[in-house]
């Protein structure tokens, strides 16, 4: 009974606004804008920090990344004469952190190298990391073919490299050459294994490891080539001594991370007054981009909610128009008998059908448009189930609270007044 | 559905007006619109109330239909005082006893003839497939079955009186309630609508007609005549068709 109404109301709201189609369509369009508006920037919102949110979980989230800075004093006091920069971490910090923290799993020291290949007659430069073989667990890429490094090259002080796919490449040697000798800086080392490059996009400032050629155990590192860089450049030589480049301490919870991250920089900070080292924690980065996207979607939220609530007040502003203009038709509902929360149910259903119309064609909207941006602009858009559901809530929501104020003129209209108004 | 209108055979006394005062307040001064009327309607009977202009006429039908109350005095319909009624006690004893027929019409233009015929009933909650099939039974007994899927601006004047007397009758009400029904009608029509009237009066429902045309007064069984507010006189119609129920009494 209550439900046969209901449903003879929606007909009835329907064929009224259909008796009006221009006026209608316009009255929603404020509603397929905003609801389209809504959908569309979450989309493209949702998109471009997921986009942010898995580069950075790429890191790591439970690691944290120390990494050797020079100095800014240093770098700036550059005189002619030869003279020796010394920087960054130490073989020290290394067993120090390993020691200090029972929340750490692992650590991962690596060294960065120049050293020299041959091609044929040509010599070209080679960047090589000297790193333990928790490095491949830690980054764990692909082999191509052979094995990874493992403790036993450490304690035998193995002359073994593992390429990368990019030194395998330019060495001019293939898969084929686990097993064969390549020649780097005087010393020759046997290639174990090869194993694919990091692909460029991802976390290259942190693992810098997608120009690196080959890595090589660290103790080997450190016995061949030493702690000493020279670099070259116009006619004045500069040298370096730095231990380690980077360490990557892996914690065993993402809970310890930040208390780990904290210690560790403390206990850094009293060996290292002169801040040669540079901490990197992709949670904190993680945290920081998740807050940046909470503050982007409050603004959008705002920005959206503005144009809803022009929507709304369109609807009303019609709404009223329309009480006015059926004022006798009221008088006439009333005389008949229809209680007062009857009419205000029968222009309440008006204006949820226009809102609720308006907001499905803005769905339709806030899906095309996304669909539309990662087809020609190549940017990735994520619409997301609960956008399209708040949607929904938003515009019977607008429809109830934009319809009331005209419903309740109707239903509080005197029906002597209303049946002789012209 | 004609067989008996009776909603409460043991009162006699459909309407039951006494020393019923109407006033509104125009500025610093009071309007008597009504002022005391007393007055019993028999069930069944059919009344002309007619008057100069601004005598209280439209005031007194108002107050009839239950779209008003009385400032003073009582007013019982089928035995219900509506003095101290909330306003859905209102819009139910409107749905529940009473029919309107107004002088425009007033038919929803939106709604077909059908769907008018059936809004007393919509209200009542009735089901949709009794409601249609007593519109149906209903538009037939007025001569309209043809037009049911019509819009209300299809149709001519009287045939839309016609549609507003089936809708006033949907919901079997005890009385039906007409201010000026032939007025925008020409004579003929008015007449038809008129042999209607008196053919639903001959089936015993109980017909309140405000009326200032004397040709369209001689319809009724009595003639009740308002001035300033007050009844000047109540005269029974020698022509009428008297069928046995129905006097009216001046108290
Ligand atoms: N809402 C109102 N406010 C103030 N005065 C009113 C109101 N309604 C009616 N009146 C006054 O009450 C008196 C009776 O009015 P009513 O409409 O009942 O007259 P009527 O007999 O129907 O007249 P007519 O033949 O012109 O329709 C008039 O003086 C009128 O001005
Ligand atoms: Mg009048």
């Amino acid at each position: 009974m209550m439900t046969s109404r209901f449903i003879g109301n929606v007909r009835l709201g329907i064929k009224t606004l259909l008796l009006h189609k221009m006026r209608s369509i316009l009255t929603m369009l404020g509603m397929v804008f905003g609801v389209g508006a809504v959908i569309a920037m979450l989309a493209v919102g949702e998109g471009a920090s997921k986009q942010a949110l898995d580069q950075i979980r790429r890191l790591g989230s439970q690691n944290i990344i120390i990494n050797s800075q020079k100095p800014i004093e240093q770098a700036a006091s550059g005189s002619m004469q030869v003279r020796m920069n010394m920087y960054g971490l130490l073989y020290d910090d290394l067993a120090r952190i390993e020691q200090s923290y029972n929340t750490i799993d692992r650590v991962v020291p690596s060294k960065l190298i120049r050293g020299q290949g041959r091609v044929g007659s040509r010599t070209l430069e080679l960047r090589l990391v000297g790193t333990t073989p928790n490095w491949f667990e830690l980054v764990s890429r692909d082999l191509l073919a052979g094995r990874v490094m493992t403790d036993l090259d450490m304690e035998n002080f193995a002359s073994v490299v593992v390429l990368t796919e990019h030194g395998a490449r330019k060495l001019l040697v293939g898969q084929s050459a686990v097993g064969s000798q390549v020649r780097i800086s005087q010393n020759y080392f046997t290639v174990i294994g090869v194993i694919k490059s990091e692909s460029t996009q991802s976390g290259s400032m942190q693992t810098p490891d997608q120009d690196i050629d080959a890595y090589i155990p660290l103790n080997v590192a450190i016995e061949r080539f030493g702690d000493i860089t020279v670099t070259r450049s116009s006619g004045s030589r500069s040298r370096e001594l730095v231990e380690l480049h980077q360490l990557i301490v892996q914690v065993d919870s993402i809970e310890n991370v930040e208390s780990t991250a904290a210690g560790i920089e403390r206990m850094l900070s009293m060996f290292h007054p002169k801040g040669d080292y540079r901490m990197s924690v992709p949670l904190a980065l993680l945290r920081q981009a998740e807050a940046t996207q909470r503050t982007f979607n409050i603004v959008l939220g705002s920005i959206a909610g503005i144009s809803l609530l022009i929507g709304g007040i369109g609807i009303m502003n019609i709404m009223l128009a329309s009480v006015t203009e059926r004022t006798r038709e009221i008088g006439i509902r009333r005389a008949i008998g229809a209680r007062r929360k009857q009419i205000i149910g029968q222009f309440l259903i008006e204006t949820v059908v226009l809102s609720v119309t308006g907001g499905f064609i803005g769905i339709g909207i806030g899906l095309l448009i996304p669909w539309l941006i990662t087809m020609f602009a190549d940017m990735p858009t994520i619409v997301t189930l609960w956008s399209v559901l708040l949607s929904v809530v938003i515009s019977i929501g607008v429809g109830v609270i934009f319809g009331m104020y005209p419903a309740m003129r109707a239903a509080n209209l005197d029906p002597i007044v209303a049946l002789r108004h012209e | 559905m004609t067989e008996s209108f009776a909603q409460n055979p043991e009162s006699n006394h459909v309407i039951e007006l006494h020393e019923v005062w109407k006033t509104y307040r125009m500025g610093s001064q009071d309007v008597h619109a009504l002022a005391g009327v007393s007055l019993s309607i028999e069930r069944g009977s059919f009344w002309a109330i007619s008057g100069a202009s601004g005598s209280g006429k439209s005031t007194m039908l108002n107050l009839l239909g239950c779209l008003d109350r009385p400032t003073r005095g009582r007013y019982a319909l089928e035995g219900q005082d509506t003095a101290s009624t909330s306003d859905d006690e209102l819009s139910d004893l409107r749905l529940k006893h009473l029919g309107f027929v107004f002088q425009s019409f007033n038919l929803i233009p939106q709604l077909t003839v059908q769907e008018n015929i059936e809004l007393p009933l919509f209200y009542q909650g009735i089901d949709a497939g009794i409601a249609a099939k007593s519109a149906q039974a209903i538009a037939e007994r007025v001569g309209l079955s043809d037009r049911l899927s019509h819009r209300p601006t299809e149709l001519s004047g009287g045939q839309q009186q016609r549609v507003a007397i089936a809708r006033a009758l949907s919901n079997n009400p005890s009385v039906l309630l007409a201010d000026e029904p032939t007025g925008n009608l020409d004579t003929a029509t008015g007449d038809s609508i008129m042999e209607l009237l008196t053919e639903l009066h001959e089936q015993g429902k109980t017909i309140m007609m405000v009326t200032h045309e004397p040709e369209i007064a001689k319809y009724a069984q009595f003639q009740l005549v308002m001035r300033d507010g007050k009844i000047e006189s109540i005269s029974q119609n020698p022509g009428s068709a008297t069928v046995g129920v129905g006097v009216g009494t001046l108290i």
